[in-house]
């Protein structure tokens, strides 16, 4: 078996005594695709900011390419959710691919040229050539979340962690932002661990689900996940899953609308 | 009489040390200035002026060199900003109560101070053309060593200011960065007092960085507007200064001001063709 580019073993988190998740097992295969579920509060933010070794475990371990996590790493792409940026900020979209790329480095940059030949590459794979030199303060939500998909695949990273990337724009947007990180992970065989709250505008792309509820959790194909029986033992009471037209709806949870802001304190 | 430019030429030579001390100030208050506003803290530079002040006058008081008391000052200042102000609400208050009490020290320690009363004052509002050679010195190896700090963490320092989370999630050390940040914030701020005073640091500052982001949102031209428009208003203001019998600072606050004016006006009509 290939090596897995980021391993959970036996992860457990709580806060006060609210377990978050105990027992958390989770390897993901390079390519692979993850969807990260659970209504709010589940732990879905808080896991990714344990694997980017913002949060503590109370026990287990994450590791990163067989490496354990520290604050932040390189070897990952990250792509935050959408968040208005101040139209004073100086930053043009093509800049932010730059930081993507080099954003880390120390000192005067010395390969200049091939740096600026990677983000026209890029450029290209996310058709932002037009946007280019428009700065990131006049971006539609989903241009601003195109180059965010651009900015994190620059650096051809083995997983890609995205923190509710499509919340915060229209359907239509999303389609577009998703079949692009879609694309994108392929051409640079990435991994993907994809933290939301609807399933359905990747359902598609997703090779395993996640899901996260009451301090405990389910891993495994969207069909073997998304059903009501497995939801309603996770949750302890009655959940309905219904298909609809290649759509999942999971009716019975406390909340399933948007919540834009979904933060753990 | 304002302005007398009868002899201007022979006044120059007086002054050269004054001019590169203006053209130092304007190149690191240019660069500077940009991460000022992107990082949203131009209160946190009037707070650490007045701090400065405060370590300029003790020094005066004790007769130690006022250059590195207002360097103490400062760096005594950005310490506690950076300690206990990383969140911007705690940040504003912390300034908010070190400003009073920094002006307060400072004055307490001029009133003591028997030497001449009229060039006490200059540490907070400007000196009338006057940088001696050890100044000098001082000042410019404040600007090499700020200017040449911010060459080597330009980039992760721009990350961190302005895409922070997703610099943190890359392994940036936005912490680390952010204390280095103000530690160089300090040392620019105590060479801005000893020129323009602590009362009008922020024209050297924020103001021109203010006006270069009106007119631009590109990251490479934005700090060279700054800095040209840093340095027009600080070598600007000695030059008119020879002229009249007034102090420096009113010249530069008034070019900075009206630099930053025109751009609005620039960028106000810019948005409106559009």
């Amino acid at each position: 078996m290939t090596k897995p580019v980021l391993s959970v073993k036996n992860a457990s988190l709580a806060f006060g005594d609210k377990a978050l998740w105990q027992g958390l097992n989770l390897d993901v295969a390079p390519g692979e695709f993850i969807a990260v579920l659970g209504t709010n509060g589940s732990g879905k933010t808080t896991l990714m900011k344990a694997i980017l070794g913002q949060q503590k475990l109370n026990s287990g371990s994450i590791e990163i390419g067989a490496k354990p996590v520290k604050h932040g790493s390189r070897d990952v792409g990250y792509i935050p959710q959408h968040r208005a940026v101040d139209a004073s900020t100086p930053l043009l979209a093509r800049d932010l691919l730059t930081l993507g790329l080099s954003g880390h480095r120390y000192g005067i940059p010395l390969h200049a040229k091939r740096d600026r030949a990677r983000v026209e590459h890029i450029l290209g794979c996310i058709n932002g050539f037009d946007l280019a030199r428009k700065p990131i303060g006049e971006l539609s939500g989903g241009e601003l979340q195109r180059f965010r998909v651009g900015q994190a695949v620059i650096n051809e990273p083995d997983l890609i962690l995205a923190d509710e990337p499509l919340s915060a724009l229209d359907p239509a947007q999303q389609k577009i932002v998703a079949d692009l990180l879609d694309q994108e992970r392929k051409e640079h065989s990435a991994a993907v661990l994809f933290v939301t709250h609807d399933v359905n505008p990747i359902l598609s792309m997703v090779d395993r689900v996640l899901y996260l509820a009451n301090g405990s959790y389910r891993i495994g194909t969207p069909d073997e996940v998304m059903r009501s029986e497995v939801l309603s033992e996770l949750y302890d009471t009655e959940i309905d899953v219904v298909r609809n037209q290649g759509r999942i709806v999971v009716v019975g949870t406390q909340s399933h609308h948007h919540h834009d802001e979904e933060e753990w304190k | 009489m304002i302005f007398d430019f009868s002899n201007y030429d022979q006044l120059i030579p007086l002054v050269t040390n004054s001019l590169i001390a203006a053209a130092l100030l304007g190149l690191v208050g240019g660069l500077i200035g940009i991460f000022v506003m992107t990082r949203d803290m131009s209160f946190a530079v009037h707070g650490i002026s007045e701090l400065s002040f405060a370590g300029a006058s003790i020094a005066l008081l004790v007769g130690m060199d006022v250059v590195a008391g207002s360097i103490a000052g400062s760096l005594v200042a950005a310490l506690i900003i950076g300690v206990l102000g990383s969140r911007a609400k705690d940040r504003n208050s912390i300034i908010a109560v070190l400003m009073p009490f920094g002006l307060g020290l400072g004055i307490l320690a001029l009133s003591l101070y028997p030497g001449r009363a009229s060039n006490k004052f200059g540490l907070l509002t400007g000196q009338i053309v006057s940088v001696n050679g050890t100044s000098l010195e001082w000042l410019a190896g404040i600007a090499i060593l700020v200017v040449l700090s911010l060459a080597v963490i330009w980039r992760p320092l721009q990350f961190a200011s302005l895409d922070p989370e997703v610099a943190e999630a890359r392994g940036v050390k936005t912490g680390a960065l952010s204390v280095a940040f103000l530690v160089l914030l300090g040392l620019a701020v105590a060479a801005s007092v000893q020129v323009v005073g602590a009362l009008l640091v922020l024209s050297l500052l924020v103001t021109p960085a203010a006006a270069a982001l009106r007119v631009t949102s590109s990251p490479k031209l934005a700090p060279v507007l700054s800095v040209a428009f840093a340095l027009t208003a600080s070598v600007g203001g000695i030059l008119l200064a020879l002229g009249g019998g007034l102090p420096i600072s009113p010249y530069i606050t008034s070019i900075s001001f009206f630099i930053y004016l025109t751009c609005r006006l620039i960028a106000y009509v810019g948005k409106a063709r559009k």
